[in-house]
């Protein structure tokens, strides 16, 4: 037994802050590393000491082995949890903690480097009776095209170290099979430190489902139960439930069975996860081994009252499973949700700022990376918080989510909400038809209208309010209407940030009452305007909006079903260095990493130019119109910010 | 104070057709305003919206402060001339960064946004608001100069736009010109004239004479941006104090310029919190009768006016024709003075230059409402001094100097106009309801004198009187009057600021109460109050 006192947590974030949680309910001393972007983030105000890690890069700071260990022998820990991602599945650090006499809250390094390999992982399986997929290691492009003449198209070019998604791309057939490898290849090289991928045969609309195991030093496996992740974006997860909604019993027991046979063929320690897909006939395949905690594990806990950082602590410190955990029950429904800051109907590209508002019902369960007055960088995974809501059955759980999230305060960084809201009131969804491909079939677009639609009100109030609070500091008397026109002729227009998005809102003002266009939408009434009470009569329907003013030009509007934060942005943009026509602007803030032209090259439409790396995607920028290239004004390693500009393309004139 | 109490009924018969006698001028209006804000038509301002600028109202729009008011002067400037109604020009009073301001803006759609006579009485009308209230002027130009045709009625007097410029400049009062296009030959002199010109680029074209002229002139041959662009002015002439970069930038340019002023209005500013008015302003539109013969009760209309129906009525029992008395409207102290039943007799004369000249003591604004068929006639009336007392009260109206506010509610005939305070009188603002008339009598009585005149004439020279003749005269000579004596053309010659909702009407005078705010103002002294 070696008892766990103090405890260095090598990572950041929401997860930091959940196993310190736990730490502290526990009383074990909690070092956490931190860097400079980190300071006087959450997860630093909570720790109870903080071990400064130097170094602008992920390289020098979170993915920086030594250091960690040095730092946590100098704050005499006792053990180093890893959390999830950076170092929690790198073999060699886990290897380093053990020799260092630390313990590691994990597997076996071991375990870890075996699973680490996801062709090495699938052939332990297969010979552990597990079903896989079939498919092979590649290195050229020839080799991915004689797997697709055996087994078929379409394939999955993966990253034999990967996970996450990240350098997974969908192989339709044999055309640009060469470029795809090159990219897939050059991206799990920067990201996993190897190169390796392989192919799989690729099933269309499958169901990702995992099951939770936890082993321990005694020989004893179990399972809690499975978490179906379905939904996704670029093959990140967005949504995650226990129980899934959608697979049989009998397949259930066929998913916890090849979970625990798994875990058994490895004598796996500690908490881990078996995914698998499962076809929509039925059959289920694995997929890899997380050896570590989940993102997802609140849902576990949600739906079992256990607490698996605990149990992790338990297992590591060498001691039996207890029997809460052996004798677990599944009870209701958890559902969790990513809140990630990003732009979902733009391709879903990051967002930074700062957070002017981060505040979410207490109905539900936030695990987050962040406060009101965080500041979003770049640098990082862009997910801000996991909400998770737990009822009887799913359809209350999904409507608690959905609810909590539309009354939420979040502002100043843009958010995927609109589009969680959208998901978790879909009748597909509430049907329980999820596949990994819910968010193609479903449509982005009209996912986030769902909840963009019935805000219009709120957003027309606080418009209301921004001319209202004009109107009351100007020098008229009040007995002058606000907006008031003797000769009317067009609308008064205010435009409007909501989550990221400039809203235009065009009043036409008529005594107490006003007309209103929300964006595109369809113009409605106010029948009633007060200093900071409106009533909107939308359709039929009656909608009372209270909006109060949160600071200068910023105005918070708020239902009985909705609250929405807004800032007035400024009506004229400053003047501003003209752009050379044709000035292909940064997207966002990141790193060139890649540079396919040189000044002087024609282009056609749609030609790679150069390729950015930002928040660990890597994103291409392409010609919008064939032309020639006339200024590069960037180099590989190049750190842009949004709206720099890349490369200069001068159209063709025909 | 005393507070009304009002004695209309809306569920009344005569309400309801009163009501239905205004809802007919109010959509008059509004068919006529509608042509004025076409300004050149659909197929102008699509070409203009397809050259990527914006229309007057447009710019006006960006240039207000959000939620701020605009109080459009003269919009039926030329109605019943030949030329486009609003005068190829939008003027008005709104506020800018905080300041409240007089705006005027070429309607580019119309002939190029050429001035016209009745374009150019507007704009100098503009000028003097902002003269009389202290506001600062902002010009959104883009005129192609003098409407050629017109030139023999506009060149002499159009030099006034010029000159009352600078005066506002040499009286302290800031003067802004944003040039968003042409702004030529007499229009360049407006950028010229300003305190601060904002030049758009490519847009800006600020010249004597263009191409055409100077090749006619001396030979040369030349471009637009070398002759006048923004570019040249920004960086060679100097004219351009500003450059902006497109019409928004101008704009912006112009609100930051406007913030920088740090402008202080130097009015007394209101005395009291106001207090909304205890009736109803939207039951205005029952009051005033469908039939201007029948006198209606001043006192409704203030009830629903002033702050609170708060009212203290002077010598209530004496001249009862002029209802006189002192309120606050939007916090500002100001005397009414509203006719009750038409006529002026000699009390009401008296009784009428005694309240004005006590305003005056007290440096209080006064507001007349007109109602009058003018002062009364008669060997009584004569021979008791009608036109000394008639004097006495435009003596003091005209000698006043204390802020006057004028609403032609119903009729305003003869003399009494004058008394009341007409156009001829300076009133800082005026506006008319839509059913008003205003002539120097009505239509039966001036076709009935001139018939008169007409029999007297054939009696004293013995020619035979053709009574047909006459019965067909005196019909065109009433549809005569009747067509000019109608508010729109009253309005469409500039003798009032505008045509306005009755409901409209405490917002309005609000408005303009605030604007004479800008303005310190005394009230002529020397005497002690004469009771007449």
């Amino acid at each position: 037994m070696a008892e766990i006192r103090t405890v260095c947590i090598a990572n950041r974030g929401e997860i930091a802050r959940r196993i310190m949680a736990t730490a502290r309910r526990l009383g074990i001393t909690t070092v956490l590393v931190v860097t400079d972007d980190d300071l006087g983030m959450p997860a630093s105000l909570e720790a109870d000491v903080l071990a400064y890690l130097p170094g602008s890069t992920i390289a020098e700071t979170y993915l920086n082995g030594p250091a960690i260990v040095a730092a946590a022998l100098a704050h005499g820990a006792d053990a180093v949890h890893p959390g999830y991602g950076f170092l929690s599945e790198n073999a060699a650090f886990a290897q380093a903690v053990v020799d260092a006499g630390l313990t590691f809250v994990g597997p076996s390094p071991e375990v870890i480097a075996e699973m680490g390999s996801k062709v090495g992982a699938k052939e332990k399986m297969a010979a552990a009776g597990v079903p896989v997929l079939a498919g092979a290691t590649v290195s050229t492009a020839s080799e991915i095209l004689k797997v697709g003449a055996a087994s078929g198209w379409p394939l999955l070019l993966k990253a034999s170290a990967g996970g996450g998604g990240r350098g997974m791309r969908i192989l339709r057939g044999p055309d640009g099979v060469e470029q795809e490898l090159d990219a897939a290849r050059r991206e799990a090289g920067a990201a996993f430190g190897d190169a390796t991928v392989f192919v799989e045969s690729y099933i269309e609309r499958p169901r990702h489902v995992e099951v939770q195991i936890f082993g321990d030093a005694h020989g004893t496996v179990i399972d809690l139960f499975e978490r179906e992740c379905s939904i996704q974006r670029r093959y990140q997860k967005v949504l995650e439930e226990s129980p899934s909604p959608g697979i049989t019993d009998d397949v259930r027991v066929q998913l916890r069975a090849a979970a625990r046979a798994a875990g058994a063929a490895l004598h796996y320690v500690g908490a881990g996860t078996v995914e698998f897909i499962v076809a929509p006939n039925g059959s289920i395949a694995f997929l890899e081994v997380n050896t570590r905690l989940q993102v997802e594990h609140p849902v576990t806990e949600a739906v079992t009252g256990l607490d698996l950082v605990e149990l992790q602590f338990i297992v590591a410190s060498g001691a039996p499973l207890p029997k809460a955990a052996i004798d677990a029950q599944p009870e209701g429904h958890a559902i969790e949700v990513r809140l990630y800051a990003e732009d979902p109907t733009s391709g879903f590209l990051p967002q930074t700022g700062t957070l002017e508002d981060f505040s979410v019902p207490e109905s539900v369960r936030v695990d987050s990376a962040v406060d009101a007055g965080s500041v979003v960088v770049a640098t990082y995974d862009p997910m801000l918080a996991k909400i998770i809501a737990w009822a009887p059955t799913r359809t209350a759980a999904a409507a608690t989510l959905a609810d909590a999230l539309r009354r939420s305060a979040i502002a100043g960084v843009a958010t995927n909400r609109d589009l969680l809201i959208g998901v978790l009131e879909d009748e597909e969804f509430l049907a329980g038809a999820t596949t990994t491909a819910f968010l193609d079939e479903r449509g982005v677009d009209a996912l986030v209208d769902i909840r963009r639609s019935s805000i219009e009100p709120l957003i027309g109030a606080a418009a209301l309010a921004v001319f209202l609070e004009h109107h009351q500091t100007s020098p008229v008397p009040s007995a002058v209407p606000v907006g008031y026109r003797n000769v009317l002729t067009q609308p008064q227009v205010v435009v409007l940030d909501v989550d990221g998005r400039a809203i235009e809102v065009a009043v036409v003002f008529a005594g107490r009452q006003a007309e209103v266009a929300v964006g595109d939408g369809e113009a409605f009434t106010f029948v009633d305007i007060d200093e900071d009470e409106f009533v909107a009569l939308v359709a039929l329907d009656l909608v009372a909006v209270a909006v109060t003013t949160l600071g200068r030009e910023r105005f918070r509007a708020t239902s009985a079903t909705d609250l929405v934060d807004v800032t007035v942005l400024p009506r004229f943009s400053p003047p501003r260095v003209a752009l050379a026509a044709g000035s292909l602007q940064a997207p966002m803030p990141g790193t060139v990493v890649r540079i396919d032209v040189a000044v002087g090259d024609v282009v056609a439409q749609d030609d790679a130019l150069l390729a950015l790396e930002a928040m660990k995607m890597e994103h291409t920028i392409r010609a919008p119109f064939a032309g020639t290239v006339t200024a590069v004004p960037v180099t590989v390693g190049h750190q842009v910010t949004a709206g720099d500009p890349l490369v200069v393309v001068e159209a063709d004139h025909d | 104070m005393g507070i009304l109490t009002s004695n209309v009924d809306p569920s009344s018969p005569t309400f309801a057709a009163n009501a239905a006698a205004q809802h007919a001028h109010l959509a008059d209006l509004a068919h006529e305003v509608a042509t004025a804000v076409a300004g050149g038509g659909e197929k102008y301002q699509a070409r203009h919206a397809a050259r990527g600028k914006l229309g007057a109202r447009e710019r006006i729009e960006l240039l207000l402060d959000a939620g701020s008011p605009f109080l459009e002067f003269s919009t039926l400037a030329g109605y019943g001339s030949e030329f486009t109604v609003g005068g190829a020009l939008v003027t008005g009073l709104g506020v800018v960064s905080g300041t409240e301001c007089v705006i005027a803006a070429n309607d580019p759609t119309v002939r190029g946004g050429s001035i016209n006579p009745f374009g150019l009485r507007k704009h100098l009308r503009a000028l003097e608001i902002a003269r009389e209230n202290r506001l600062p002027v902002i010009n959104l130009v883009e005129s192609g100069g003098a409407d050629l045709p017109t030139q023999a009625d506009l060149f002499i007097p159009a030099g006034q736009l010029f000159r009352d410029l600078t005066r506002l400049s040499a009286l302290g009062i800031p003067t802004i010109a944003l040039v968003f296009g042409n702004s030529t030959a007499g229009g360049a002199y407006v950028p010229g004239m300003c305190d601060y010109a904002v030049l758009v680029d490519r847009g800006a074209k600020v010249f004597l004479g263009g191409p055409p002229l100077v090749k006619m002139a001396t030979g040369e041959e030349s471009d637009d941006e070398s002759l006048g662009g923004a570019r040249m002015h920004a960086t060679i002439s100097g004219l351009g104090d500003y450059f902006a970069v497109d019409e928004p930038d101008a704009i912006r340019i112009g609100r930051e310029i406007v913030a920088g002023l740090h402008w202080r209005k130097q009015g007394p500013g209101p005395v009291t919190e106001p207090l909304e008015p205890r009736e109803d302003p939207s039951e205005m539109l029952g009051i005033v009768s469908a039939d201007l013969k029948v006198p209606f009760d001043p006192r409704e209309v203030i009830a629903r006016l002033v702050d609170d129906s708060a009212f203290d009525e002077y010598k209530e029992r004496y001249g009862t024709s002029l209802v006189c008395g002192w309120a606050t409207l939007s916090g500002y102290k100001i005397g009414i003075l509203a006719n009750a039943h038409g006529v002026l007799f000699n009390e009401e004369a008296r009784k009428g230059a005694a309240f004005i000249s006590l305003a005056n003591q007290r440096d209080t604004a006064l507001l007349f409402l007109h109602n009058t068929t003018g002062y009364m006639v008669g060997k009584e009336y004569e021979q008791a001094g009608m036109v000394k007392d008639g004097a006495k009260m435009i003596n003091a109206v005209a000698n006043s100097t204390v802020p006057h506010l004028s609403v032609i509610m119903g009729s305003s005939y003869g003399a009494g106009n004058y008394g009341m305070c007409g156009r001829a009188f300076s009133p800082r603002f005026a506006f008319s309801w839509p059913g008003s008339k205003v002539a120097v009598m009505g239509p039966e009585q001036l076709a009935g004198v001139l018939s008169i005149v007409a029999r007297q004439s054939a009696a004293s020279t013995g020619a035979p009187f053709d009574e047909d003749a006459d019965a067909r005269q005196r019909a065109a000579i009433e549809a005569q009057i009747e067509r000019e004596q109608h508010a729109f053309v009253m309005s469409g010659k500039l003798y009032d600021d505008g045509i306005i909702d009755p409901r409209d009407t405490r917002a309005v005078l609000s408005l303009c109460l605030s604007a004479i705010d800008g303005a310190p103002y005394e009230g002529r002294r020397g005497f002690g109050v004469f009771r007449f």
